[in-house]
């Protein structure tokens, strides 16, 4: 590109950022960011669906129990315990990976995991006990729609162990290398953003929920 | 071992599906083994089942859109016959199966017709105009498309294997759940969507991170082709539509499989919250479809008129504006369920304020065309048939947006003719635009103009032959989706559009002759420059077809019109810009991941459908693995040498010379 | 184009911070965490007190609910207003202004119906 032309493109009118001229394609970890955050930004949308649906049936109990009879909030004060900490440490597994440190990034990504095994566990305890005293969702409006956008979350998360597990194997066998990066990039992005959704779930289904 | 399905889901007592079904497979094995025997498999493999290359999955997507225009069609026509016929009397449709043949019309021509042409079309030009060598995600491209091509097959299993949904084309509960479709026709319809969605919004996310993150040096937002940006608007109503669609078929999912309550007459169930979410999706979906289809209107009127764009900027704001709106305007589909005055009143406002960038679109395009020096080819014919008969459909819909008028009309044939005056008018025209458009460009030689012209009046005068009756079949009070009647008013309108379908058959035949006869006659037809039209956007730079990289290079955008500035300047000068220095690039590796994918997609779907669960299970898995093995390659890449695109490039630039002197030396 | 660089032409992956040190960034995981616990803490608290006034405690958990949501975006996604973060913002606020037509348009229009309509269940009843 010639002076001449380039002096063209900053007095161009045409330019969005103040003048920054458009500098060509954006790196490869820039991209897949990018692509896994609009993915991310869909799924939220698919998740306040469910969020409407929850709001829209929370009084249709058809004769069962309402939300304050089932929810045992210290059950849920302990999941986002371990959901918020195994996000937390989520970022410092990402740390040791930026430095490159296999020892650290692995004992981050294993307390991850088992705390994400541990919020599942307690989900599963919750659902099974539901189930065993007849509240389960096919019991009323309200409890379907209680036990999809729950289960849709635990779903979410357990896609996220197996993801976690996968990644700790990838970059165990093979390092470091640019296109795993990306990929831890976009698995930290999943797990941050599964914390955000448990943060609207335990303030709108659990504790919202348990005082209408 | 089999779930629900035994020998008795073939409808070997019935015989028209079991005729058109058979008919089907066999014609589906005689291609299959022409292709084995004459030795293409191995091309066809590793050309086009595994390719990541944008432009062959852009054409995959069209040839599926095409095949499928094909099957929609002979449903439309047999329901067109049945009505003809169907006066005081049972027409040769029993109400079981006319019910499946409109609600598999509904849902093929929306999900494989629409959108895959959009999506194919988007595809094969985005990164051309973009100036780029690839979408930002290749690999999942395949799989976007290899999962639409699942859904659309399931579609058509059932018409061999058990039934389709007798709901119309979107499911309402309750007729839609265990209780009143006890079979497995919802299912196909369930899964075929659920498939095709998740493809649907891969492509999605593909294409908005190819627009805002990959365009080449200087080509900035308002630089970009205004195909760009309403491909980029309609990407970002299918990543904020989709998932919404996904929701509320899994929520019907749960009613039907696990006998949870969201939509049920018992336990509580509201069956207005499917009303309201599946339209929270279905409206954007409207523009899904069309964005594209403008966008396409807004490159064929320029080119055509020897003009740039009139109004570039207000048409950039229009489009994101309709990306907007769009989203406020849902209840309209069912403004006659219940909701009060001031809810009505508001949606009803919402919808007309719609009508005003598009409004603003028409005159766009109009002003583009005033003053220049308009050359009539096919895709001009088209665009000047869309300009007609979308504002036609318009102001119907305007019409239908006002409550009271819509308490007459709803779900009346009134109704049926609008949409269809701007789906067919809209889109399917937008489609065939951009069809004889590109087709040069993707292929290396033009479409025969005598049938395309030929194709393009029988279908425009078809069109209006159908469905004009229609409006007024429907303002004497006729209901949609009538397997018989007896009102004698009605009868010369159907007769009418009976007679008009006939004309629009005859179209499509001119189009798929003109396409036998273009193949045919490729010789004389070749595009050796690779700008037959004389366009102004980026892909006219490449030759035609355009090599696996794009660009030799990539371009230095410096203006709107970034071809057109490349082109006058070279004009101008009588040569080139100076040949650039060539290196090697790296391209993606093909990849079978989408086809494989896509291959346990189609069974676990199945699986679902008839509650085969093994075979789920099984499909499941498969899936993983497939990923797992994808994601623990080596080597993503290949390398064409510099030499090679030296080469390539050279012989591109050779036409481009002759091509400029030719143009200077009569002046 | 090299793959370590952080900073394209075109700005800042999502979930990518500027800074590059270890300590600071542990440090704004550890504020991050600090102030996540404390609104969750009294989230927790306000649902199950009878000290506030009850009709504010649902809007009160929401609002404590979106302040979380932004630290966790802030901290720990790391959107930021910086103008590399620009395009991310974009798609953020795209998707929230999605959710919230999605979640405010159900509920005012079901609300609005089953004010105007008999429920489901009992016009079965009254059929029967």
């Amino acid at each position: 590109m010639t002076d001449a032309t380039l002096a063209y493109g900053r007095g161009d009118p045409y330019q969005l950022h103040g003048g920054r001229p458009h500098e060509g394609p954006a790196s490869k970890r820039i991209v897949t960011g990018y692509g896994f955050w609009i993915f991310l930004l869909s799924d939220i949308v698919l998740f306040s669906c469910f969020f409407a649906a929850y709001a829209v049936l929370l009084g249709q109990t058809a004769g069962g129990p309402r939300g304050s009879e089932i929810f045992d909030l210290r059950s849920v004060a302990a999941e986002t315990a371990l959901l918020l900490i195994s996000s937390f440490v989520c970022g410092l597994a990402m740390i040791a990976a930026d430095v490159r440190n296999q020892r650290w990034f692995q004992i981050g990504m294993a307390v991850t995991g088992l705390l994400g095994l541990g919020f599942l566990a307690l989900e599963y305890r919750e659902f099974a006990g539901l189930v065993g005293r007849d509240a389960g969702p096919t019991r009323s409006a309200f409890l379907s729609a209680f036990f999809t956008l729950v289960g849709c979350h635990g779903a979410h998360v357990s896609v996220g162990v197996l993801w976690l597990l996968t990644m700790m194997a990838q970059v165990f066998a093979k390092g470091f290398r640019a296109d795993i990066m990306r990929r831890l990039l976009c698995f930290a992005l999943f797990w941050h953003v599964l914390d955000i959704i448990w943060v609207a779930i335990f303030s709108v289904v659990y504790l919202i929920g348990s005082a209408a | 071992m089999f779930g629900k399905l035994t020998l008795d889901a073939i409808p070997l007592h019935q015989p028209i599906p079991l005729v058109a079904g058979s008919f089907v497979i066999v014609a589906i094995l005689a291609v299959l083994a022409w292709v084995v025997i004459a030795g293409h498999l191995p091309y066809l493999w590793r050309e086009w089942i595994t390719s990541v290359d944008h432009k062959r999955i852009g054409v995959m997507y069209s040839l599926l859109a095409m095949v499928m225009l094909l099957r929609g069609g002979t449903d439309a026509i047999m329901m067109r016959s049945q009505q003809a016929v169907a006066f005081h009397s049972e027409g040769y449709l029993p109400p079981e199966h006319y019910n499946q043949i409109f609600s598999a019309h509904g849902t093929i021509m929306i999900f494989f017709v629409g959108m895959a042409f959009m999506i194919g079309l988007m595809n094969l030009v985005v990164p051309l105009q973009l100036g780029v060598r690839d979408v930002a995600f290749p690999t999942l491209n395949s799989v976007g498309f290899w999962l639409t091509a699942t859904g659309a097959l399931l579609v058509n299993v059932s018409l061999v294997v058990g039934n389709f949904a007798r709901t119309g084309w979107l499911p309402y509960p309750p007729l839609s759940e265990l209780t009143y479709s006890p079979d497995v026709g919802v299912d196909y319809f369930l899964w075929a969507l659920q498939i095709s969605g998740v493809g649907t919004l891969v492509a999605g996310i593909n294409l908005v991170t190819t627009v805002l993150k990959l365009r080449t040096k200087g080509m900035t937002y308002l630089r970009m082709p205004i195909f760009c940006w309403t491909t980029l608007a309609s990407s970002l109503l299918i990543i904020a539509a989709f998932p919404i669609l996904t929701a509320t078929l899994a929520m019907l999912i749960l009613d039907r499989y696990f006998g949870f309550h969201f939509f049920t007459n018992e336990g509580g169930g509201n069956v207005m919250m499917f009303m309201n979410l599946i339209w929270a999706w279905g409206h954007p979906e409207v523009y899904i479809l069309v964005l594209p289809a403008f966008g396409i209107y807004s490159e064929i009127v320029p080119t055509f008129s020897g003009k740039p764009l009139f109004g570039y900027r207000s048409m950039v704001m229009a489009t994101m504006a309709i990306c907007i709106i769009s989203f406020c305007v849902w209840l309209h589909h069912f403004f006659t369920m219940g909701a009060g005055p001031n809810v009505n009143a508001i949606f009803g406002i919402a919808s007309m304020i719609i009508a005003v960038p598009t409004g603003v679109k028409i005159y766009n395009w109009l002003f583009t065309m005033y003053g220049g020096r308009v050359r009539f080819a096919t895709p001009m014919m088209w665009s000047i048939g869309f300009m007609v008969t979308f504002i036609i459909g318009g102001l119907t819909g305007v019409l239908v947006a006002v409550p009271p008028a819509d308490f007459l009309l709803h779900n009346s044939l009134f109704l049926v003719a609008h949409f269809h005056n701007v789906i067919i008018g809209g889109v399917l025209f937008g489609a065939f635009a951009g069809y004889s458009y590109w087709f040069p460009k993707a292929f290396g030689f033009r479409l025969h103009e005598g049938w395309g012209k030929a194709g393009f009046w029988f279908s425009l005068i078809g069109f209006y032959v159908t469905f004009v009756p229609l409006y007024a079949a429907g303002m004497l009070g006729m209901t949609r989706r009538l397997q018989h009647y007896d009102v004698a008013e009605w009868r010369p309108w159907i007769m009418a559009a009976g007679v008009g379908m006939i004309l629009l058959v005859i179209g499509v035949l001119c189009q798929i002759w003109q396409l036998v006869v273009s193949i045919r006659h490729r010789e004389e037809l070749r595009d050796v420059t690779g700008d037959p039209w004389d366009g102004r956007s980026l892909e006219w730079a490449t030759a035609s077809p355009p090599p696996a990289f794009n660009f030799a290079v990539l371009p230095d955008v410096e203006g709107e019109d970034a071809y057109w500035a490349i082109k006058s300047r070279a004009r101008e000068q009588g040569l080139l810009r100076s040949e650039p220095e060539y290196k090697d690039i790296e391209m993606p590796r093909n990849s079978p991941t989408g086809f494989v994918c896509a291959f346990f997609a189609t069974i676990m779907g199945f699986a679902l459908i008839w509650h085969i669960w093994w075979l789920v299970a099984l499909g499941g898995f498969g899936a993983f693995v497939t990923f797992i093995v994808f994601a623990w390659r080596d080597h993503d890449e290949y390398i064409i040498p510099a030499a090679e695109v030296a080469r390539i490039d050279r012989a591109n630039r050779e036409v481009r010379l002759a091509a400029i002197s030719h143009a200077r030396s009569p002046s | 184009m090299s793959e370590s660089d952080l900073h394209g032409p075109a700005g800042l992956a999502p979930g990518d911070e500027e800074e590059v040190r270890i300590g600071p960034r542990v440090l704004g995981y550890v504020v991050g965490l600090g102030l996540a616990v404390l609104l969750t803490v009294t989230s927790f608290f306000i649902a199950g007190t009878d000290l506030v006034w009850q009709p504010s405690i649902p809007v009160a958990l929401v609002v404590l609910a979106i302040a979380q949501m932004g630290v966790h975006l802030v901290f720990f996604v790391h959107i930021t207003t910086d103008p590399d973060n620009t395009n991310n913002v974009m798609a953020l606020a795209f998707g929230l202004l999605i959710v919230f037509l999605v979640v405010g348009g159900s509920l005012w229009i079901m609300s609005n119906l089953n004010q105007n309509m008999l429920p489901m269940d009992q016009i079965m009843q009254m059929q029967r």
